[in-house]
């Protein structure tokens, strides 16, 4: 009368069963929909690996960018054919369903020598469903031939050696599906973060030379109604712009995607949408929410004057997953972005 | 299947879950190194063999503020598990409509340290929430903690060793009964809090709970309002509206059986106009409170309060309020119109002050006359 299953459960004892049920359970397979390999989509020729965009794949860049534990970024975006984008001066583009766009995260080598070589990790795709924005992140094997669909995410090691020539090591994160809507949320819809009017208004080096990338997509018929007069980020890593707009870039680009009223942190009222700055929301003087040991001890979220006391940049200054902000996407700490928040809290007042 | 794999085939489990899964846990102790996620599900229930059967080990994590995170779903149920010592809080729910923890054991296993994690139990801007027969240990912040939501029932937990035990906030509607807190630095906390989303909580019932001897030091990291809670304190009403404490025994408490206090108390300055500090329409009735005479304990603000203002020695009242009022709702005589009152009434052995703090503690009166007034707010409300 004993099954198969008995005989397994006698000889490995109920903790292995357990096991192997668990495994049937959760042996599932990604939907079939999406396509189990980054080559699938063919949105580049030649190597792979090479990134470079077929016909109608335009990369584009941003002028503040999020801050990934300095991973480098290839972007790109391939809009449905015929399609195009209407401009907004305020927020990120409204992308047709069919848009896809591609994200790839690489480490060179070394950063003095990029002709040296890379390590590319991870490429996500953000595809515009007709349900909806899906994310799905593809993991590049040790050969660099392939990137796979892995919606569970993953984690590796991987080392570079830095600007100043200082070897670096990172345990870099490849978030699960769900975790990439963590960021990419506005009222519980999943959304783009990044391609803005005032993040892309910068020239861009094409196969066919410079050009400002707003005036590049107006020209090709992807962007249409683009005004003369375009806002502008400054990046926070230029040190000879305004203070106050290398904060407003940075703090826009890492945090506001959560803390804005539709984003994932709205219920802690602090909001770093670069509208907000000037406001309580904004985080001057104000008391934190749930922060708890996310709080450092110290009680309000920016102190004019004093970054030891500001809560922001103790989170922004940590790499303890209970503490540091953002929760996701970093392991470890923006030297560059910390040295721009604390000199800006200490010149105000 | 090893830890790892274990790890992974969870999550993507959780994240391929079709609507109306059951996704059930088998016994064992797993080591997860990050964040579970749910997200955009309906109707997913995640059960396990038993508290303390099936437990889930954050110890380790490398990644995610979280245990589990459950966003954006409908109609959810966690149940028969124990998660354990994540960095951040062990369970979070936000914007999720209809969900269900019971006899979940959430806890940090190293006692009461600054180091645990925020909220055992935390959900978020979620409706209909139910919290039935979970255990919750060693928060820094709050034990069991509802923020921002509409419709609770939160009943038959045991929460200690947390700051606050239990912890309803900025929330409507909710029904905390037949709980036990104990050891906790406050057992149940009603607050209203300004700068938030959901701006105003109230219509909150609290009765047959068993809330003794919360004296545990307050060991929240600075900066958190429930850091300003003194170790001691049984229940502490702040800035909420329509609140009735009934049926409850509240026992040995060395600073107070039941506070009942204004925002201003916090001494932090109010910035948001929409904002109402003052608690209003409460009645606390048909307790039993107990305390053994003594001294409260020197530990923090009130403790200091209570040394150089009140100077209640060693009979220290089960009940103080801090009798700021709002002038917008008081009549003639000064006082609250019948709608707003304060009320405390038909307690077993009732004491209780009016802590006069708007007069800087110059007329503090021990059973002052405008508390003694018999009402019930929310008793016989259905939520």
């Amino acid at each position: 009368m004993c099954t198969g299953i008995c005989q397994i459960e006698s000889i490995l004892g109920m903790r292995y069963l357990g096991f192997l049920l668990l495994l049937g359970l959760f042996s599932y397979q990604p939907a079939p929909k999406f396509p189990t390999k980054l080559s699938d989509y063919g949105l580049f020729q030649g190597k792979l690996q090479d990134q470079i965009p077929v016909t109608g794949v335009i990369p584009y860049e941003l002028i503040s960018p999020l801050f990934s534990d300095y991973a480098h970024k290839l972007r790109f975006v391939q809009l449905p054919a015929g399609q195009s984008v209407t401009y907004n001066p305020d927020s990120v583009f409204q992308f047709p369903v069919g848009t896809r766009i591609a994200k790839t995260f690489y480490y060179p080598f070394d950063e003095r020598k990029p002709e040296s070589g890379r390590r590319i990790m991870e490429t996500r795709i953000l595809s515009h469903e007709a349900s909806g924005w899906v994310a799905l992140p593809y993991i590049w094997n040790e050969e660099q031939t392939e990137a796979y669909l892995e919606v569970a995410g993953g984690t590796s090691l991987v080392e570079f050696k830095n600007l100043q020539g200082k070897k670096q090591q990172v345990n870099y994160v490849v978030p699960n599906m769900n975790q990439c809507k963590g960021c990419h949320e506005r009222d519980g819809m999943m959304t783009p973060i990044g391609p803005s009017a005032r993040q892309m208004n910068a020239s861009m080096r094409y196969a066919h030379g410079e050009e400002n990338q707003l005036n590049y997509w107006s020209r090709t018929n992807q962007l249409t109604n683009v005004p003369g007069n375009r806002p502008k980020f400054v990046s926070y890593i230029d040190e000879s712009a305004p203070l106050n707009e290398r904060v407003k870039a940075y703090l826009d680009i890492n945090c506001a995607h959560c803390h804005n009223p539709k984003g994932p942190a709205k219920s802690s009222g602090l909001f770093l949408d670069y509208r907000y700055y000037g406001t309580t929301a904004y985080g001057n003087m104000k008391s934190p929410v749930a922060a708890g040991r996310g709080s450092g001890g110290l009680s309000y979220d920016i102190v004019a004057g004093k970054p030891a006391e500001s809560i922001l940049l103790y989170r922004m200054n940590s790499h303890d997953p209970g503490v540091m902000m953002p929760e996701l996407g970093r392991t470890i700490i923006h030297q560059e972005g910390v040295a721009v928040i604390r000199e800006w809290i200490k010149s105000i007042h | 299947m090893g830890q790892a794999q274990f790890e992974k085939a969870l999550q993507t489990r959780l994240i391929l879950a079709s609507d109306g899964d059951l996704i059930e846990l088998e016994s064992g102790n797993f080591q997860i190194s990050g964040s579970l996620s749910l997200e955009g599900k309906k109707k997913i229930t995640i059960r396990g063999k038993g508290m303390d059967k099936t437990v889930l080990s954050f110890k380790d994590q490398q990644t995610g503020a979280e245990g589990i995170k459950i966003t954006n779903c409908e109609n959810i149920v966690l149940e028969d598990l124990t998660v354990q010592d994540s960095k951040g809080d062990l369970i979070k729910s936000m914007h999720v409509k209809d969900i269900t923890f019971r006899r979940i054991k959430a806890e940090w296993t190293g006692g009461p340290k600054s180091q645990n994690g925020s909220y055992a139990l935390y959900p978020v801007l979620c409706t209909n929430i139910l919290i039935d027969s979970c255990i919750a240990i060693g928060a820094s912040d709050a034990g069991i903690y509802v923020g921002q939501s509409q419709h609770i029932e939160v009943k038959n937990c045991t929460a200690y060793q947390n700051v606050a035990g239990i912890e309803i906030e900025n929330s409507l509607f909710a029904d905390v009964h037949h709980n036990h807190a104990y050891g906790n630095t406050g057992g149940i906390l009603v607050f209203d809090l300004p700068d938030l989303i959901q701006k105003k909580g109230g219509f909150v019932k609290v009765h047959d709970n068993l809330i003794e001897a919360n004296n545990q030091s307050n060991f929240a990291p600075k900066g958190n309002i429930v850091g300003k809670v003194p170790k001691g304190t049984g229940m502490l009403i702040l800035a909420t509206s329509n609140v009735d404490i009934y049926d409850n025994k509240i026992l040995n408490h060395q600073t107070v059986g039941v506070g009942i206090i204004s925002y201003f108390m916090s001494e932090i300055a109010i910035k948001d106009k929409e904002y109402d500090p003052y608690p209003t329409a409460i009645s606390v009735f048909n307790n039993t409170f107990e305390r053994r005479l003594g001294r409260v304990p020197l530990e923090g603000r009130f403790a200091q309060i209570y040394r150089f203002k009140l100077r209640f020695g060693r009979n220290v009242p089960h009940v103080i309020y801090d009798g700021i009022l709002d002038s917008a709702r008081c009549g003639s005589d000064g006082q609250y119109l019948p709608q707003h009152r304060i009320c405390v009434h038909h307690n077993v052995n009732q004491s209780v002050a009016n802590m006069d703090a708007e007069h800087d503690f110059k007329n503090v009166r021990r059973n002052p006359v405008e508390l003694d007034c018999v009402q019930e707010y929310v008793k016989s409300n259905q939520f």
